[in-house]
């Protein structure tokens, strides 16, 4: 049984991407990349598209990463065991099964109005923050978990403090946990379309963003935009620019398995 | 090595940051209608050519949503296939964002049918009401007009958020939003241009746009509302034959950003130029003593706000 479904689904992605790469494939060429979108399929690109895309996760990154570790550190090493903490647990738990675009209207209300970020990048990256926040902390807290109590007892016999513990110990041994669950995480903020429609994504956006404040566009938007039109041409541009959206999280994730596979061999008491 | 990783991010972004060289701060947003948006961002891709330091950026949030940031004055112009609503209009009060409406290009409303289909080949705005008014009783195509095959009829048309949604059942069915539910809502109309393709008892309704790049896979339907049957094409939008599910496409234009340079020759550019480029998108262009009327009458837009600063 377990076999058939994995095969299942193994088929239905291969011929999804199969499908995919076999239509877009013949618009994906230097120009594509690097051409500001048209109303002309074929002079269209994806410049401005995926520029927002690094920018976007660049500053989700910036955000998510010390909060969601730090948090994850806090709430796993110092956070006593009582009601409160029970209460933050679920809560993080639950956050994590929240649809995504319910996280676009607050961020839409918090940050591009109550805060006055308008329809920015940080608005956009803080609100797909908020998003990957609570899976973060989850995989930060497993991978802290994982780490044996031999080595706390070992280092706190010795004298070091709690800190000393935690930062020269307790961190290497669980970075490469740590940092699979970031990535995935990351990974999956990247795809998201439905908060950053909310949160003020635009589709034609001529310009690379040049500080954080400015309007933008993400992958995601264009690919969506381009299948609604009427003309042929243009889902044949999506489906280009699906392979690049797909090749991005690919080497995402593939960094992630890497960077486990490093620090796993490394950690060897 | 965990110090390192921070660093690096760190400097990552710092790099992103640096980058940035200030930029002119000329900006237009422009945000509104999906239908829409393919004109106004073909008009920002060549006024780009004339005026490269005015940064353009175009949204397709749809009609609605984009009312509502233009009403608040987040948006600089905002697009709509439907005339602003009542409700919109007291909102823009409210906040006190003055606006012009503008039409810019022409559409029409397409009912279509599966190529099989070879019993219907027009049809009145009556019979269109009563398969699609809210408490419709057709289930069959034999409940619309007699002869007709008693198989269930299978519907097709945009959801809620469409402008298209807005026009079509204000003209059809009398009343803006009044329609029957129990119909294939689309977000996207491809996927209506899929379903009715490959339904022989199907019917459904988007804009000219959509059947012409599907011309083969659909069957249009010509509306006979008293002097025989049209069939929607560019002349019979254009000259007004096509009725009455022609309709026109809106710019609508804040009287603040009226008084700045950049936007002024944004919308004469527009006027100018958004005959061709609607047509090159698949809409229909306006007469052109019609542009040069819109050209006139927000000349006296701008004027009239400077006069009153």
């Amino acid at each position: 049984m377990g076999i058939i479904a994995s095969i299942s689904g193994i088929v239905v992605l291969a011929i999804f991407i199969g499908f995919v790469i076999y239509m877009g494939i013949q618009r994906l060429s230097w120009d594509f990349i690097v051409q500001l979108p048209s109303r002309f399929a074929e002079e269209s690109g994806i410049y401005t598209a995926w520029m927002g895309t690094v920018w976007i996760m660049v500053f989700t990154t910036l955000i998510s990463f010390p909060l969601g570790v730090g948090a994850g550190i806090y709430l796993e090493e110092y956070a006593r065991q009582n009601r409160w903490s029970m209460f933050l647990e679920i809560n993080i738990s639950n956050l994590a099964s929240v649809p995504s675009i319910i996280y676009g209207l607050l961020g839409l209300g918090v940050f591009v109005r109550m805060m006055q970020m308008g329809n920015s990048i940080l608005a956009g990256a803080l609100t797909l923050s908020l998003l990957i926040l609570p899976i973060i902390i989850v995989s930060t807290r497993e991978a802290i978990k994982a780490v044996p109590s031999s080595i706390r007892d070992a280092s706190n016999a010795l004298g070091a403090s709690k800190w000393q513990t935690i930062w020269h110990q307790i961190l290497p041994a669980s970075f490469g946990g740590i940092l699979t669950g970031v990535i995935l995480a990351l990974s999956r903020a990247i795809g998201e379309t439905a908060p950053l429609i909310v949160v003020g994504a635009l589709v034609y956006v001529p310009f690379a963003p040049q500080n954080p404040l400015d309007e933008f566009t993400v992958l995601p938007v264009q690919i969506y935009n381009w299948v609604s039109r009427p003309q042929e041409e243009f889902i044949i541009n999506a489906a280009a620019a699906i392979i690049v959206l797909l090749g991005i999280t690919f080497i995402m994730n593939g960094i992630a398995v890497y960077l486990r596979n490093k620090w796993q061999s490394k950690m060897e008491w | 090595m965990v110090k390192k990783i921070f660093t690096l991010i760190l400097f990552g972004g710092l790099f992103l940051y640096s980058c940035g060289s200030g930029g002119s701060q000329q900006e237009i947003k422009i945000d509104g209608s999906g239908t829409v948006y393919p004109i106004t961002e073909a008009v920002a891709e060549e006024f780009r050519k004339v005026e490269p330091d005015i940064r353009v950026s175009v949204g397709s949030s749809g009609s609605g949503a984009g009312f509502r940031k233009f009403t608040r004055g987040e948006t600089d112009i905002s697009n709509s296939s439907r005339e602003i609503s009542e409700e919109e209009k007291q909102l823009a009060e409210k906040n006190g964002t003055e606006y012009q409406q503008f039409s810019i290009a022409l559409d029409g409303i397409s009912i279509v049918v599966h190529p099989d289909n070879d019993w219907v080949n027009t049809l009145t705005p009556e019979e269109l009401n009563k398969i699609w008014k809210a408490d419709s009783e057709v289930q069959q195509w034999s409940d619309i007009r007699e002869g007709w095959p008693d198989e269930e009829i299978r519907l097709y048309g945009p959801n809620t958020a469409h402008g298209t949604y807005d026009f079509f059942t204000e003209t059809i069915n009398g009343e803006s939003g009044a329609s029957r539910t129990d119909y294939n809502a689309v977000a996207d109309y491809n996927v209506a241009v899929q379903g009715i393709s490959s339904d022989k008892y199907s019917l459904g309704y988007f804009g000219l746009a959509y059947y012409e790049e599907n011309a083969e896979k659909l069957k249009i339907i010509g509306i006979d509302a008293g002097d025989g049957a049209v069939e929607p094409s560019l002349q019979t939008v254009k000259n007004n034959t096509y009725k009455p599910l022609s309709r026109s496409l809106y710019i609508y234009v804040a009287k603040n950003a009226a008084q700045r340079p950049a936007v002024q020759k944004f919308v004469e550019f527009y006027f100018n130029n958004a005959g061709e480029l609607a047509q090159d998108v698949g809409y229909v262009p306006m007469p052109d003593e019609d542009y040069e009327a819109q050209k006139s009458a927000f000349r006296s837009f701008v004027s009239d706000t400077v006069a009153a600063n």
